[in-house]
């Protein structure tokens, strides 16, 4: 089953833009890399199907497992299983992590129907995750991404979309600034959730993330569509002939 | 940790407690003059000092004027038009909780007080006052067995006069200020605590105020006297009926720390505010003091301003003793046509005294929220530090946040610092929470919840939960 299905999706920011006629169909189990220059339009793909406010569509349709995407609320979109991992995670000063995590998990229940989750069911699956992806269990008493270095703030997504168990994740440049430990962390936090009935969408600007997250497809976007497609060798060819001639290619 | 989605459930209410209990009363009809005075004294059996006392008050109460320096607007207020006492027609002073009107405890029950001591908070006693009267004090016995004394006002004028004669006046005299002279010459009723050398106190203390009747003032009065080497932890919760016409109650809170001693008073304030168009609420104006006399003691208030159509406040410490140290963390939040002049006074007296302010004020809606405060470092107060942090949080373009701090430093010793921000719930931080799931009002509440963070960590345990979901409901709508 496609988990998400883009047709000709336009999209613009102040009147800008930025998105011009995005294509792409996500089947479950499957991982998407989308690749591509500074200022191509990966991260406003990201954005624009999270629904942040400020971006206007102006043409296509975006069907996630059934349901109109644009048609609902950013957190209806994520009631519904879509997650984004940000480039730049926002804090919330005084807000303790693990409250922050039951509330947002306690809303998804909620909304699906179910009773909220076992306070300390919430704790023993958080430690499970932290410890089997190696990170500092103080992170969960800390507050919302407040303080934390870049590293943490990614560790951070990561545990958020770990307890989230979202069925289709976008990963917007989770590989910025890490060093390859933490890279090594966010991958294997993708792989240890990857199945047959989930998806991911990996924007990123360099190959080393695809290293440890094997894609089942590469696509590069260029000024704001995607220009060519094909599998995880992609990727390679990429890194070692750059995005220029790609530009000199396009149709 | 609190509860999200009971926070979201709350949030869906409005005013919770704006019921009226039908009950007989025994009230005054509006009108002050020495015959109120009169009658108030002799209704409650109160020796001849405590009258002339309340006389020579109103002596001067009469003579002073209403200040008009605050930022808080309001109309003049006709103090004849004013009823200053309104008690339950019951029995005359139940000797024990069988004998109080059940209709009085379901009140309390209802409010979430129940006060049958097996259904109480574990470790919590609470004197109950309704409009001019204290209708309960529970855990009487268990704390008379520590030597604490926790009764009301009344009751401690008639059984412990000395103690009252001592302390009465003697941290907020009594022309200090218009309502302050207001308030002695015609207290209703209020809580009496008295803690003895080198004891700490067994329980949490609370006082929860409740006006009922309408046109009436309430007028308590509050004493805590902790002795040498003394701890007490006390707290007082407020809630009112949803009324049109604006409601006066002006409180004196006073306390003394004597050597080591550590007062701990805390505020959950929630009168009703009025209505979205500045209709009805409670006027709010209150003198609170505490008074360091000892060498490190410490008086510490917490206080988290929700209610009230105006609050107009500044528990303050006088730092006497040596050492000695105080505090005062707040939060204030203004929403509907809300106003609030509130902030505090830390007066450095004696040597290497301390004081820490944080003051975190929430405007939404039209609310007005303003920061007063004033640090003065006497010239005999070597080594005196201050630290003093003021943040605003606006949560609408037609709500308003200000702040005055004032600082007078007699010593060059003197070590005073000051920081204040304002800000905005950012769109970042709103989009990122709907991303994790967290619709508007829920996003809105954590953030406001969290921006409170430091002053709630003061509270005790079971008041910081009931101050988060207060803030829920009391932003209920109010965001935009």
């Amino acid at each position: 089953m496609n988990l998400l299905e883009i047709e000709d999706l336009k999209a613009t920011i102040a009147g800008h833009e930025v998105l011009r006629g995005v294509n792409l169909v996500v089947p479950g189990g499957e991982v998407h890399a989308v690749m591509g220059p500074n200022g191509s339009g990966k991260s406003s793909l990201a954005h624009v199907l999270a629904g942040k406010p400020g971006y206007e569509v102006t043409s296509g349709k975006v069907r996630f497992m059934g349901q109109d995407l644009l048609a609902l609320a950013p957190e209806e979109r994520a009631w519904a299983g879509l997650f984004l991992a940000f480039q730049y995670p926002v804090a919330i000063p005084g807000v303790n992590n693990t409250y922050f995590l039951r509330s947002a998990l306690n809303a998804h229940r909620k909304a699906r129907g179910q009773d909220e989750i076992d306070s300390r069911d919430l704790l023993s699956k958080m430690r499970q995750i932290m410890k089997e992806l190696g990170m500092d269990p103080k992170l969960a008493q800390r507050h919302v991404n407040d303080g934390f270095s870049g590293g943490e703030k990614k560790h951070n997504e990561v545990l958020q979309m770990s307890v989230l168990e979202p069925r289709f994740a976008i990963l917007d440049e989770t590989d910025s600034g890490l060093d390859i430990d933490a890279l090594r962390m966010v991958a294997e936090g993708v792989n240890r959730l990857r199945s047959p009935e989930r998806a991911f969408l990996v924007v990123t600007h360099y190959q080393r993330l695809l290293d440890y997250i094997i894609p089942d497809v590469v696509h590069v976007f260029a000024e704001g569509r995607i220009v060519k497609s094909g599998g995880k060798e992609l990727a390679l060819e990429l890194e070692s002939k750059g995005y220029g001639w790609l530009k000199e290619a396009r149709p | 940790m609190t509860d999200n989605v009971e926070l979201r459930e709350i949030a869906g209410r409005d005013y919770e407690h704006g019921w009226e209990t039908k009950i007989e009363t025994r009230s005054l009809p509006p009108g002050l003059d020495e015959g109120t005075i009169r009658f108030i004294s002799r209704e409650k059996d109160e020796p001849a000092w405590m009258l002339n006392w309340r006389l020579a008050a109103f002596a001067r109460w009469k003579e002073m004027a209403e200040p008009n320096w605050q930022k808080v607007k309001y109309p003049r207020i006709d103090y004849q038009a004013l009823s200053y006492y309104s008690a339950p027609n019951t029995k005359k002073r139940p000797k024990s909780l069988e004998e109080v009107d059940p209709e009085l405890l379901r009140t309390y029950e209802k409010l979430g007080i129940p006060l049958h001591e097996q259904a109480t908070l574990a470790g919590v006693a609470v004197d109950a006052v309704f409009d001019s009267v204290s209708v309960a004090t529970t855990f009487r016995e268990k704390l008379g067995e520590a030597g604490v004394i926790f009764c009301s006002m009344s009751e401690a004028v008639r059984e412990h006069p000395d103690l009252v004669r001592k302390y009465l006046g003697s941290v907020v005299p009594v022309a200090d200020n218009y309502f302050a002279a207001l308030n002695s010459a015609v207290f209703s009723d209020g809580s009496f605590v008295f803690i003895p050398r080198g004891v700490r106190c067994p329980m949490e203390l609370s006082t929860y105020f409740r006006i009922n009747a309408r046109n009436t003032g309430q007028f308590e009065r509050t004493l805590i006297v902790a002795e040498d080497d003394s701890y007490v932890s006390y707290l007082e919760g407020c809630t009112a009926p949803q009324r049109d016409e604006n409601q006066l109650h002006a409180a004196v809170v006073e306390l003394v720390a004597f050597d080591r001693a550590e007062i701990k008073y805390s505020t959950v304030q929630n009168w009703y505010p009025g209505d979205e168009h500045g209709k009805g609420g409670i006027y709010n104006f209150v003198t609170k003091r505490g008074a360091c006399r000892g060498i490190r003691s410490k008086i510490s208030w917490t206080q988290v301003e929700t209610g009230s159509a105006i609050t107009w406040k500044y528990p303050s410490c006088i730092l006497q003793g040596d050492e000695s140290v105080g505090e005062f963390y707040s939060v204030a939040l203004t929403a509907k046509r809300q106003q609030a002049d509130t902030g505090t006074k830390m007066i450095h007296i004696g040597k290497n005294t301390k004081s820490t302010i944080i003051s975190k004020g929430i405007s939404a809606a039209h609310g007005d929220n303003t920061y007063r405060g004033l640090v003065k470092i006497m010239p005999g107060a070597d080594g005196a530090r201050n630290y003093t942090q003021c943040d605003s949080l606006l949560l609408s373009a037609t709500s308003g946040a200000h702040t005055f701090p004032y600082v007078e430093v007699r010593n060059p010793t003197a070590k005073v610092e000051h920081e204040a921000t304002t800000s905005k719930i950012s769109d970042d931080q709103l989009f990122y929470l709907a991303q994790r799931g967290l619709n508007e009002e829920a996003a809105v509440s954590m953030i406001v919840n969290g921006f409170c963070r430091e002053v709630f960590n003061q509270l005790p345990m079971e008041f910081a939960v009931e101050a988060n979901k207060l803030m829920s409901v009391s932003l209920e709508g109010a965001v935009g």
